[in-house]
């Protein structure tokens, strides 16, 4: 730790920095309540037209690029272990450690935005995008389209998601280790922004099989 | 979650404390103020943006209501279609939803539970923020036009045929949203995380507990409504068909996640309020609360009920029968808790020894008139009655005498009774007597015909009417002009208050809350040290006329 | 009967006497409940207000009876009015076979009326009195809701399907009808008038219409101009399900599933065929989603429903 680092005070409304880390923490997780219920609303809407369109939603979902979408399920769960095991490093005083795994979870996050970039590509080529350049497949009829809306709210909703976590973990890499500010004694910021990680991997995994496997069981 | 509280060590300097500026008088720069990170300062921000467009919407509520006056009408159809679209969105998002949270709110959640701020300041300054920018995007589809599909922007009227703003009026519910997801965020963790010692769950006064129930429906619904009006702004600026039967999509489904948010969202409006009355009426009869846990469950029950009525908006919207008579059935249940809320607030006026005070004739108009806007409700959750009467005055005037009845009416009991904690001053009593009679007066004069005109089948939403419905509608417009008055005079008395008002002491009304344990206006900090919690809030005693309060200390009268 | 209540609406139906009775049941229950609470309030406010004699001790103490009492009062009273308006509601929402029908198209912002024999009207519709009458409703573009006050009935007609909604007026005369959803612009003058006429009037009424194609005739040339007969039709060799006798009946899809072949079905069997396939046929059935107007699909359905008819009159 840098030697200059002040002494960590809390803020004025906590009476010590025990209470102002819990008091982090249980805010992330109600964030995550209503983050829940914001993606769920939206899961909820691609069911009730999949119920009501089952063939043109197995026909259009052929059309999804199944190894990006499975490549990226992969990279993502790794990427919340890595970002566990900065936890734990930051938990144990393991400086290097914890800055290691967090660049790794931040890299990982990276790539998936990178394969999801090229899957946009070829998403471009294979004509799937409404209203920019869209044309219907054989047996989607009109509802092949409400598929691709979802599609792309749903993943471009994750992207921005992911991005921000980036955002998160590169704050704390920057900022707030930099200047000695995740100590074993108090770490819940990078508590926190792990709880946020976990979130947005966990959505991956529930749109992952609504956009990648419908229709190929 | 945990019922033992937080330990707080003492406050950090008492001796600099006591002689601490009061939270107006500290840094007062603009930049002090919009940079402020104080609840209270934060709280007055609020409230000088929700007054601006209550006076937005109630102008709006003017022109329609001069156009009503006549059969034939003076705007033109297309204006007041926007008028009542402008109207209801701005009332509703902009007023009336933010309006005690986070306003009273923000002032004194942190006060009555004895913390020194909430648990995220710059959470709460940056709700601050989103709301006036949702407020400048809704002000700017308002000045080029105003959008024209309704306040409950159903499909595909508003994705397909609507012509006005309604792509910027969505966005600026959904902007607005965030603000609603971040105050009521920070209040669960506050309520959770930051009250003082002693201060155990049973002993939170009931106001801190609707606002506990109201974020949490809140942090609930607000995202189902955000991801809703996404997906309309995505089909009305794309055109790809989300909501529109041609494309596929299903019209209904709209309909189901707008009442999902706003049918809990109705309760967002009252869960304070009643919240509100609960302070007021003990303190004004000079007795405990009657069955103070009863009230609890009671808020909790409403607040999580209200997630399975929503479709008894949708009755003869083509739903089918059974879901209608499993909706109707969850609608009378979540009445159940309501109707305790109101036999215990008039049993605790029972052996009281009353003070007819300005807050209190506020207090008292509200329960008076959200029972009548409640058994209303009932007579709409009656699934052969609604068949009648959904889309005519009748849902008019039930919603009126909810919202603005019982609502408005607690906000301006709110307003009366904390102004001296807020501004250090005294209001003009006998003005303020005047405004709450007359408030009730113009209200009953305005809304009641309206359930007549609503069962005489009048619909809703229309410019134009047949003559013979003429006299019912004028004498409604002519209540709204004294109804206009009647709000106006606050505006003024208040006003005169702060430059004249008399100065007020820490508890002019002898309340036993722990906001009224400190000065007024209280210090920047809150406290000047931090209050230990011995009792339950309302220990008045009408007998001897003294009271306790929740700190232990006993007052003669 | 109800003319002794100041400010009641006309009563001209069935299905209006039997939501009054309601009504005015909630009306007594919601002004007994008001009158409690204002008594109640008014008594305490006076006895109880600050200086006054009355004795403040032995306030009641906590206890759970009075808050279990009036939960179990209150939700009683509400369990009649609830049983008692869902009863109505299923009623009201089931429409029979009906004495007569007519079709409706609602669009912005006129009501089309169109009777089996033909006779077609705009903002106005003409039934006999004392007669069941259906009304399937279609929608041209936004929700709109078919209200006609005095006979206390409403439905919203939803783009994208067909609704029902039936009445029996009792009273001959002319009443308003009216649209109870917004759409749009002119949403206050979408109004129009029922006539309710005695059965001989109507009867007169029908055949001044000077109309020599029935509803259902025009159906079939739809049908044959579309080339519907081709598949359905007596002598086709494409294995298509026959017609005649459809509605009403069952029918059994491929995945198992039952549906009840109404107008609805009807409609979406035309418009949205590939959603499911009827068992035993093959899902060749083209899409005619955006090729028929709302007026061709009702007529298509007369067309189809007649069909039933003969059958079972053979
Ligand atoms: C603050 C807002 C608020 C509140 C609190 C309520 C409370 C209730 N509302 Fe209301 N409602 C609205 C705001 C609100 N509503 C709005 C804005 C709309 C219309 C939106 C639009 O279409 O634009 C609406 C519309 C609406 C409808 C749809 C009407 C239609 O469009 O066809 C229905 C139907 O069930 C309904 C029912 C109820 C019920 C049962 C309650 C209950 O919670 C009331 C419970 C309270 C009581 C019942 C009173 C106290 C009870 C007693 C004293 C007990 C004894 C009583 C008896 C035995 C009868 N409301
Ligand atoms: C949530 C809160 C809320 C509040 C507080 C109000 C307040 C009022 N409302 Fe509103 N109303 C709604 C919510 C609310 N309303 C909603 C959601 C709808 C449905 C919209 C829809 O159908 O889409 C509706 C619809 C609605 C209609 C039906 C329109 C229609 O269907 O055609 C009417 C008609 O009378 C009406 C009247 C009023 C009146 C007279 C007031 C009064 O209480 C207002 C009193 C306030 C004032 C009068 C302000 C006083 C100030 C001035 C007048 C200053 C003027 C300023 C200057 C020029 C300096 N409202
Ligand atoms: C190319 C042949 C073809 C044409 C043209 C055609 N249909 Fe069909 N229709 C079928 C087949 C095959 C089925 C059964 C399989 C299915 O349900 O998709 C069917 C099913 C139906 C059904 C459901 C029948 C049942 O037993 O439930 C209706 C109703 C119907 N068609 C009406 C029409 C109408 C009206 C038209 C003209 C606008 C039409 N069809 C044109 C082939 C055709
Ligand atoms: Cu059609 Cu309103
Ligand atoms: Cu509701």
């Amino acid at each position: 730790m840098p030697a200059s680092a002040p002494p960590l005070r809390p803020e004025i409304q906590f009476a010590s920095l025990e209470q102002q880390g819990e008091t982090a923490q249980l805010g992330m997780w109600a964030f995550l309540v209503n983050e829940t219920l914001f993606f769920g609303a939206l899961i909820f809407t691609y069911y009730i037209y999949r119920l009501s369109y089952p063939h043109e939603f197995a026909a259009a979902a052929k059309d999804a690029v199944l190894w990006c979408g499975s490549v990226n399920l992969v990279i993502l769960l790794t990427s919340s272990l890595t970002m566990v095991l900065a936890i734990n490093a930051g938990a144990q005083d393991q400086r290097q450690a914890m800055i290691g795994w967090l660049i790794a979870t931040a890299a990982l996050g990276g790539v998936f935005l990178l394969i999801k970039g090229y899957e946009y590509y070829l998403d471009f080529q294979d004509k799937v995008v409404p209203v920019v350049n869209f044309a219907a497949k054989p047996g989607e009829g009109s509802a092949g389209q409400l598929f691709w809306v979802f599609y792309w709210v749903a993943t471009g909703l994750h992207a921005i998601h992911l991005t921000v976590g980036i955002g998160l973990v590169l704050y704390m890499l920057l900022r707030r280790i930099r200047h000695g500010e995740i100590t074993p004694a108090y770490y819940a910021p990078l508590e926190v922004v792990g709880i946020y990680w976990s979130f947005v991997d966990a959505v991956w995994l529930f749109l992952y099989p609504c956009i990648y496997l419908v229709g190929r069981s | 979650m945990s019922v033992t509280t937080v330990e707080r060590g003492p406050a950090a300097e008492p001796a600099a404390a006591a002689s601490e500026p009061s939270y107006l008088t500290g840094e007062n720069t603009v930049a002090s103020w919009l940079l402020t990170r104080d609840h209270k300062r934060i709280a007055l921000l609020f409230f000088a943006s929700i007054t601006f467009f209550f006076f937005i919407g109630g102008f709006a509520a003017t022109l329609m209501r001069l156009n009503l006056a006549t059969p034939e009408g003076l705007l033109q159809p297309a204006v007041y279609n926007r008028m009542f679209t402008m109207h209801g969105i701005i009332m509703v998002w902009f007023f009336l939803i933010p309006s005690i949270p986070t306003t009273f709110g923000n002032f004194f959640v942190p006060l009555m539970i004895g913390a020194r701020d909430l648990a995220f300041p710059r959470v709460n300054l940056a709700s601050w923020y989103v709301f006036n920018l949702s407020g400048l995007v809704v002000l700017f589809a308002l000045v080029m036009g105003g959008a024209d599909a309704g306040w409950t922007f159903y499909t595909p009227l508003s994705t397909s045929y609507a012509n006005g703003y309604v792509f910027a009026a969505a966005l600026a519910v959904f902007i607005n949203g965030f603000s609603s997801i971040m105050t009521s965020l920070n209040f669960i963790v506050t309520i959770h995380r930051l009250r003082a010692p002693g201060m155990t769950w049973m002993r939170l006064p009931l106001f801190i507990w609707g606002i506990y129930a109201v974020s949490g429906v809140m942090l609930t619904a607000t995202p189902v409504l955000a991801m809703d009006t996404f997906l309309l702004a995505v089909e009305r600026f794309l055109g790809v068909g989300l909501f529109d039967p041609n494309h596929g999509g299903d019209p209904l489904l709209w309909q189901h996640m707008f009442w999902f948010y706003s049918h809990p969202a109705v309760y967002i409006m009252i869960l304070p309020a009643m919240g509100v009355a609960s302070e007021i009426i003990p303190c004004y009869a000079r007795r405990p609360i009657f069955g103070y846990s009863g009230m609890t469950m009671a808020l909790m029950a409403i607040a999580i009920l209200s997630f399975f009525v929503w479709a008894h908006h949708m009755f003869v919207a083509g739903i089918s029968i059974y879901s209608g008579v499993a909706f109707s059935l969850m609608t009378f249940f979540v009445a159940v808790p309501s109707a305790i809320k109101v036999f215990n607030w008039t049993v605790s006026l029972h052996k009281g020894s009353i003070i007819f005070d300005a807050p209190m004739l506020y207090a008292l108009s509200f329960v008076l008139l959200f029972t009548l806007g409640g058994v209303t409700g009932l007579m709409l959750a009656t699934l052969g009655i609604d068949v009648d009467v959904h889309g005519t005055y009748f849902v008019v005037a039930h919603f009126h005498y909810v919202m603005v009845g019982a609502t408005v009416s607690a906000f301006f009991g709110a307003l009366h009774y904390w102004w001296p904690k807020m501004t250090g001053r005294l209001y003009p009593e006998i003005w303020a007597r005047f405004a709450a009679i007359l408030t009730f007066v113009g209200f009953n004069l305005t809304f009641f015909p309206q359930f007549i005109l609503g069962y005489l089948g009048m619909p809703r939403r229309s410019y134009t009417y047949s003559p013979e419905w003429q006299s019912w509608n004028l004498l409604s417009s002519a209540g709204a002009s004294i109804l206009a008055i009647a709000y106006i005079l606050p505006l003024l008395y208040l006003g005169w208050s702060l430059l004249r008002g008399r100065k007020a002491s820490a508890n002019p009304w002898r309340a036993t809350g722990l906001e009224w344990a400190t000065r007024s206006p209280p210090p920047a900090h809150n406290f000047e040290r931090t209050p230990v919690v011995a009792l339950e809030p309302y220990c008045y005693d009408p007998e001897r006329d003294t009271y306790v309060t929740q700190e232990g200390v006993p007052h003669a009268g | 009967m109800y003319h002794w209540i100041p400010f009641w609406p006309d009563t001209a139906a069935v299905n209006a006497i039997v939501v009054n009775n309601l009504y005015i049941a909630e009306l007594g229950v919601s002004g007994l409940i008001m009158v409690t609470v204002v008594a109640m309030m008014l008594t305490f406010c006076i006895r109880y207000r600050k200086g006054s004699a009355a004795s403040r001790a032995d306030r009641v103490q906590k206890t759970w009876h009075f808050e279990i009492g009036w939960t179990i009062a209150t939700l009683g009273a509400f369990l009649v009015l609830f049983v008692w308006g869902a009863a109505i509601y299923i009623w009201l929402y089931q429409a029979p076979r009906g004495d007569e029908e007519v079709y409706v198209v609602a669009k912005r912002w006129m009501w089309k009326i169109e009777h089996p024999g033909g006779q077609s009207e705009i903002d106005a519709l003409h039934v006999p009195v004392n007669k069941t009458i259906r009304v399937v409703m279609a929608s041209e573009d936004v929700i709109h809701s078919f209200f006609v006050p005095a006979f206390r009935i409403k439905r919203d007609v939803v783009p994208g399907t067909l609704e029902t909604i039936w009445f029996k007026a009792d009273k001959i005369g002319v009443f308003k009808l009216e649209c109870a959803q917004f759409c749009g612009l002119q949403h206050a003058t979408m109004q129009g008038e029922v006539d309710v006429l005695s059965g001989p009037d109507y009867a007169r009424w029908l055949t001044e219409q000077g109309v020599h194609e029935s509803l259902a005739e025009q159906g079939e040339a739809v049908f044959r101009a579309h080339g519907c007969s081709g598949c359905h039709g007596n002598n086709s060799t494409v294995h298509a399900p026959p017609l005649a006798g459809l509605y009403g009946t069952y029918v059994h899809m491929q995945d198992g599933s039952v549906r009840l072949a109404d107008e609805a079905y009807i409609r979406d069997c035309i418009l949205n065929p590939r959603s499911f396939t009827v068992a035993g046929y093959p899902p060749l059935m083209p899409d005619f989603a955006g090729q028929l107007g709302e007026d061709d699909l009702l007529k298509l359905v007369a067309y189809i429903k007649s069909l039933g008819k003969q059958e079972s009159a053979q």
